[in-house]
């Protein structure tokens, strides 16, 4: 059956545009269908990152109005045959977006491919909350900074009380990415380690992409690192993300809790 | 103090993990389930205690929160005008 991930964060430039495009080449090479959503209405990125800019022709917010039919709008990647985009429209705004147009979208969606990968807007905002809605799986991405973290634990909440699962009394599947980790700065002290961050958010970890000139190389190429850079860290990294999505029992990072977190854990929506 | 800052001087995330999870403690009761905010009911029924018994203007009356991780403190300054106390002493 297909599963529905949204990639968030709340916070702007942590990666999620990045993750979407990296996990989804991941999961796809893996010869899974998957299909990417840019739901970032007005200032669509998911096609630059892609390298599919030139070939957009119809957009979600065209398939959400009906000028377009889904199949029309998806774009097929060039370099794996089961990767497809689905990219914003850039023209218009957001409230375009219908709640019911993007659920229609959705199980289009669903009836045709394994993953589908939602790569929300920044902020709590209706572009956010529709690409969340119908998830099955998050993945909350975050950078090792004071705001980023602020930002991720307000998603985290939103997730637990905003989403489809959420509302039938289910819970959607969360996940860590924390990105642009340092480890030699963590270890220094000057910023915050992998440790805190769990301890903080506490939602088990996915993977950990080490702060690398790769990521921005895959970018201007207009590859996922994953397909750009096969090799690097960071495309390791996100590999193993994606065998652990996939993994029947995901390894969960369960730490000691401290006294903190056992006195204000977060309380279920 | 000062050997102590010397030797945290670039250990900034110990700083940034406190200030954390301070903030986060509070934020998630106020946001997460739509429990309403504490500081805002107890400044309206302390605003509404002292109108019952003295007419002191609003903008007299100052309430502040300070979280810290172990204790948090209220503190509640109000003004009150030279004739509104003169008129508080016991009858005679």
């Amino acid at each position: 059956m297909a599963k529905v991930l949204v990639v968030t964060s709340g916070k702007g430039g942590v990666g999620k545009t990045t993750s979407t495009a990296a996990l989804g080449a991941a999961l796809a090479q893996s010869g899974k269908k998957v299909a990417v959503v840019d739901f970032d209405v007005g200032l669509r990125n998911l096609d630059l990152i892609m390298g599919a800019e030139r070939r957009v022709v119809f957009d979600l917010i065209n398939v959400i109005k009906g000028d377009a039919k889904l199949e029309q709008a998806l774009i097929r990647d060039k370099r794996i045959e089961t990767l497809s985009l689905l990219p914003a429209s850039q023209t218009r705004d957001k409230d375009n977006l219908s709640e019911e147009g993007v659920e229609r979208v959705i199980n289009g969606l669903r009836e045709k491919f394994d993953w589908i990968i939602c790569d929300s807007p920044a902020g709590i905002e209706r572009g956010a909350t529709l690409a969340m809605r119908h998830a099955d799986v998050a993945v909350v991405v975050t950078n090792p900074e004071v705001s980023s973290i602020r930002d991720s634990d307000r998603i985290i909440g939103l997730l637990d009380s905003k989403t489809e699962k959420a509302e039938k009394g289910e819970q959607v599947e969360k996940h860590l990415l924390l990105t642009r980790y340092d480890n030699a700065r963590a270890q220094r002290g000057e910023i915050l380690k992998v440790e805190d961050v769990l301890e903080i958010l506490s939602i088990p970890l996915l993977a950990i992409i080490p702060e690398s000139t790769e990521v921005l190389r895959s970018s201007n190429l207009g590859a996922p690192v994953t397909l750009g850079s096969p090799n690097s860290a960071p495309a390791r990294a996100y590999l193993d993300a994606v065998r652990k999505l996939q993994g029947e029992t995901v390894v969960e990072v369960q730490k000691q809790r401290g006294l903190f977190s056992k006195l204000f854990s977060r309380r279920a929506a | 103090m000062s050997l102590f800052s010397f030797f945290k001087r670039n250990t900034s995330a110990p700083v940034a993990r406190e200030r954390l999870q301070v903030l986060l403690a509070h934020e998630r009761t106020i946001v997460g389930g739509g429990e309403s905010d504490l500081v805002a009911i107890l400044r309206e029924e302390i605003m509404a205690v002292i109108a019952k018994h003295m007419a002191v203007p609003q903008d007299n009356v100052q309430i502040k929160m300070d979280r810290g991780a172990s204790v948090s403190t209220l503190e509640v300054d109000i003004e009150i005008p030279t004739d509104i106390a003169a008129s508080m002493r016991p009858a005679a």
